[in-house]
């Protein structure tokens, strides 16, 4: 418990001002991309540009940059696993057409 | 020391200090919370030991004489739901772990009290939904709920059976929530978390699994739900669907919660193997660690229950591979145990029975474990009663063990009374034998093939379901027991002193039932724990 | 809340004020945890079925209204500036403002759950809701499109369910606020429904383009 005193940081308004101008610029961005045909691409750049979004919502509106350890800790957790269910869950699923025999 | 004589005068405690019903049921107290989650998983429990009753009376004869298949079904589902989600989860982490985490930091309470009276209201609500399945007809699709056969065949109440479960989910997670953040934030000064005891680490890792993985079923049952309900195909295969997809994500919290039922029982054994043997928890930091890598890696092995459900090969493969790796955590902790009997003064009281067999019980389950995440050799056991009898040396033999143990530990503190040594001590050793000869013989069918969820079965796997049946009732007389005991010991039992066992850990220096916010002085701690160098002498109770 | 000593918002179980928001804040990180777990699942199933039928996915997801789909998300992000501008204010002590940004972001969240309700309502005009009488007129590998409306509807169905309760919970803030219930020194409500309101845009800011951003090169922006 010793960051106490970085709970209480004061954000300047100008970070939030910056931080929402980028996210309505990549909105329309990632909108637009879209319609530009990148092949398999697309999908790497859209996600991409959504997680950059979210890390600068994550980051600046929810505090996460000035905040503990603890909350570091707590949001990295979170994600580690959300990538666990999803990666591992989707290795079966790419790799179940290898063998070439329905159903292994 | 116990105290023959009867007290003077009531001293103030959390059991008197408010009185009426209403008291109870706005309580913001954890010890109350923790009673009134422990009256209703033992009610769980007892109807969940109804059904298993009745699964055994009908497997004592080949033929289907007692009930026809349909209704087997339902009563084997109605066991599993009551079993794992409205008793085993919630045993000891609501109960035992609600009552004696605050003390044993050093709180008054946990960090969010009223989020913790929710959670009982939350399971209750859960609990209403699941006896109303069972008083409509019941549910037929085994507690795993598996797709298509959920979605768009099963003739059972599907959608209240699934929504109680869902409900019930979030009651886990805000236990959860509420241990995380008084674990972390609540300590007394000086209680580092290398100072913690074990019981609480292994809370802290049962906690984290709650909090990842219940949200995931909760979604999938949620999704089994809408498709029941609207027939839109999340898993249908008529739509494309993917069965295989709902088992990934059912066992993605379904694995994981066999560790949410283990882990504090392991918590509870280190706790009571210390004590019992007067010594420091041989290689704590190894049995802190293991607590939160067998929660770390219990995440990865998910895949195992998919063996043959149509996962692709190599993915089997990578998850028999890391099923062996949770096993290392486990084995650590059974070492360990083992080492710090060595060499102490080992008493066998009550609990210390226990928690011995526990060890020998949990090792068994644990190594067939082993057997059954062998890609190879699941094949041949899939389904069969080899699968039956290794789950329930986990669960009964380890999660309900533990959950015993620590009610027989921990019960004097908690009211304050202590309960018949010769009794206890004889349920006990029936519990024991009578677990033993109810599964063992399982592991022997399922190696001969007998295939689970059947009422009917060839005359040639009599003998051993016989068996099975008349362990069952040993377990029962043994089951039954201590809730006669342990009630009459609330009004007759001997006044217990502040630490009847000899026992380290702030819990017990208090008094015993504990005060309104536990402590009188928040207490200072200034030294590892289990000291027992402190401790005057070793009493012998009994 | 002059004295330092005996602060009437610390509740009994607390040593102090510094403790207790910080256990409100872990609280509710824990708390958000479990919530993308929630989601999680639901972007499993997903990419699952995205990467089983490309061709269904891409003609399913030309059917949402791209403008309709980015104009919300810039309603959402508005929203989501208001109430960092609220906590903003809030640690000010700035009670006027306070209850004005409030107040906006509950009005942006209504406006994005007007949109949503008007998409929705398309969806039911054009049958392509999953059921009896879906179609999918123009779709390729229209027999697997419904999953794609299915999760269409399931996630963005949960997203909305999601805001709606935050609806609930702002309409009581802002009466508080305007009360005079939150100081600068104490203002942890505020503080925590900014964490659960931010969390629900960066649900949507995944939902945008997985739902609405798929091949959209052969139709452009229309």
């Amino acid at each position: 418990m010793s960051d106490h005193n970085e709970q209480h940081h004061i954000v300047p308004k100008s970070v939030y001002f910056a931080v929402f101008i980028t996210l309505i610029a990549m909105t329309w961005v990632t909108a637009w991309v879209s319609t530009v045909d990148l092949g398999r691409l697309n999908i790497f750049v859209a996600l991409s540009i959504a997680i950059f979004k979210a890390s600068l919502v994550i980051l600046f509106f929810m505090h996460v940059k000035y905040g503990t350890k603890l909350t570091k800790f707590t949001v990295l957790a979170g994600l580690y696993w959300l990538v666990l269910l999803l990666f591992i869950a989707m290795c079966d699923l790419w790799t179940r057409g290898w063998m070439g025999v329905p159903g292994r | 020391m116990i105290t023959a004589s009867p007290p003077v005068k009531e001293t103030k405690n959390y059991l008197n200090h408010e009185r009426g019903i209403k008291s109870w049921l706005l309580t913001g107290d954890h010890k109350r919370i923790a009673i009134l989650y422990l009256i209703s998983v033992t009610l769980f429990f007892a109807l969940g030991g109804v059904f298993a009753s009745l699964i055994r009376l009908e497997l004592s004869t080949p033929a289907g004489d007692l009930l026809e298949s349909n209704q087997y079904n339902k009563v084997f589902t109605m066991h599993g739901i009551l079993m794992v989600f409205f008793f085993l989860i919630p045993s000891i982490p609501a109960t035992l772990g609600n009552f004696l985490i605050p003390m044993m930091i050093g709180a008054k309470d946990l960090a969010f009290p009223k989020i913790n009276l929710l959670s009982w209201y939350i399971y209750v609500v859960g609990g209403i939904f699941t006896l109303y399945v069972l008083l409509t007809g019941g549910v037929d699709t085994g507690w795993t709920f598996y797709t298509p056969f959920s979605t768009s065949y099963s003739n059972g109440y599907v959608i209240a059976a699934g929504l109680g479960i869902f409900i019930n989910g979030f009651s886990s997670i805000l236990t959860g929530l509420n241990f995380i953040v008084t674990i972390h934030r609540m300590r007394a000064p000086g209680l580092t978390w290398f100072r913690l005891p074990l019981f609480v680490w292994a809370h802290y890792a049962t906690s984290a699994i709650m909090i990842l993985g219940t949200p995931v079923v909760a979604v999938t049952l949620f999704l089994v739900v809408l498709e029941r309900g609207f027939h839109i195909g999340f898993f249908d295969p008529a739509y494309g669907g993917d069965p295989v997809l709902f088992q990934h994500l059912f066992w993605f919290y379904s694995h994981p919660a066999v560790y949410i039922m283990i882990l504090p029982s392991m918590g509870v054994i280190s706790e009571v193997i210390s004590t019992f043997s007067s010594k420091k928890p041989f290689g704590y930091t190894f049995i802190a660690f293991s607590s939160v890598a067998i929660a770390v890696f219990g995440f990865l092995v998910w895949g195992h229950h998919l063996f043959v459900a149509g996962q692709s090969i190599y993915a089997g493969l990578v998850f028999s591979i890391l099923s062996y790796v949770v096993a290392i955590p486990s084995a650590i902790k059974v070492f360990n145990w083992a080492a710090t009997m060595y060499k102490g003064k080992v008493r066998l009281e009550t609990p210390m029975l226990y928690a011995l067999g526990f060890i020998g019980l949990f090792t068994v389950g644990g190594l067939t474990g082993i057997f059954l995440s062998s890609l190879g050799m699941d094949v041949h056991l899939t389904d069969t009663y080899f699968v039956v009898a290794h789950f329930h040396y986990v669960m009964v033999g380890g999660a309900l063990l533990g959950y015993l143990c620590g009610i027989h530990f921990w019960w004097p503190k908690i009211f304050g009374r202590m309960y018949s040594q010769v009794w206890s001590k004889v349920s006990a050793v029936l519990v024991f034998v009578g677990f033993n000869l109810t599964f063992f013989p399982q592991f022997l069918l399922g190696y001969m093939g007998m295939p689970r969820r059947y009422h009917v079965y060839p005359p040639e796997f009599q003998v051993f379901n016989v068996l099975s049946s008349a362990g069952a009732s040993v377990l029962a007389l043994g089951l039954i027991l201590p809730a006669i005991y342990l009630t009459w010991s609330l009004k007759h039992g001997e006044i217990a002193s502040e630490n009847p066992w000899g026992a380290t850990g702030l819990e017990w220096q208090t008094a015993s039932p504990p005060i309104m916010e536990n402590f009188e002085v928040t207490p200072v701690v200034t030294t590892e724990a289990y000291d027992y160098s402190t401790q005057q002498e070793v009493v012998h109770v009994g | 809340m002059a004295s330092h000593a005996v602060s009437t918002t610390l509740r009994h179980h607390f040593a102090s004020d510094e403790q207790q928001k910080d256990a409100a804040t872990i609280g509710m990180w824990v708390f958000l945890v479990t919530e993308i777990m929630f989601f999680g699942g639901l972007f499993l199933a997903y990419f699952a079925y995205r990467q089983a039928y490309p061709a269904a996915f891409a003609s399913a997801s030309n059917k949402t209204n791209l403008w309709l789909g980015a104009a919300n998300t810039t309603v959402l992000i508005c929203s989501s500036l208001t109430m960092a501008l609220a906590v903003h204010a809030a640690s000010m002590g700035k009670k006027t403002l306070l209850v004005l940004f409030l107040i906006m972001t509950l009005l942006l969240g209504g406006a994005f759950l007007g949109v949503k309700a008007y998409e929705y309502h398309d969806k039911w005009v054009h049958h392509e809701i999953p059921g009896q009488h879906f179609e999918c007129e123009g779709c390729e590998d229209a027999g697997h499109a419904p999953l794609f409306f299915s999760l269409y509807f399931a996630m963005t169905g949960l997203h909305a369910t999601h805001m709606l309760i935050g609806f609930v919970i702002l309409v009581i803030l802002i009466v508080q606020a305007a009360r005079g219930k939150f100081t600068e020194k104490w203002y942890t409500p505020i503080e925590m429904f900014g964490l659960y309101w931010h969390f629900v845009d960066i649900v949507w800011i995944f939902l945008f383009p997985l739902l609405y951003l798929i091949d959209r090169s052969h139709t452009g922006l229309k």
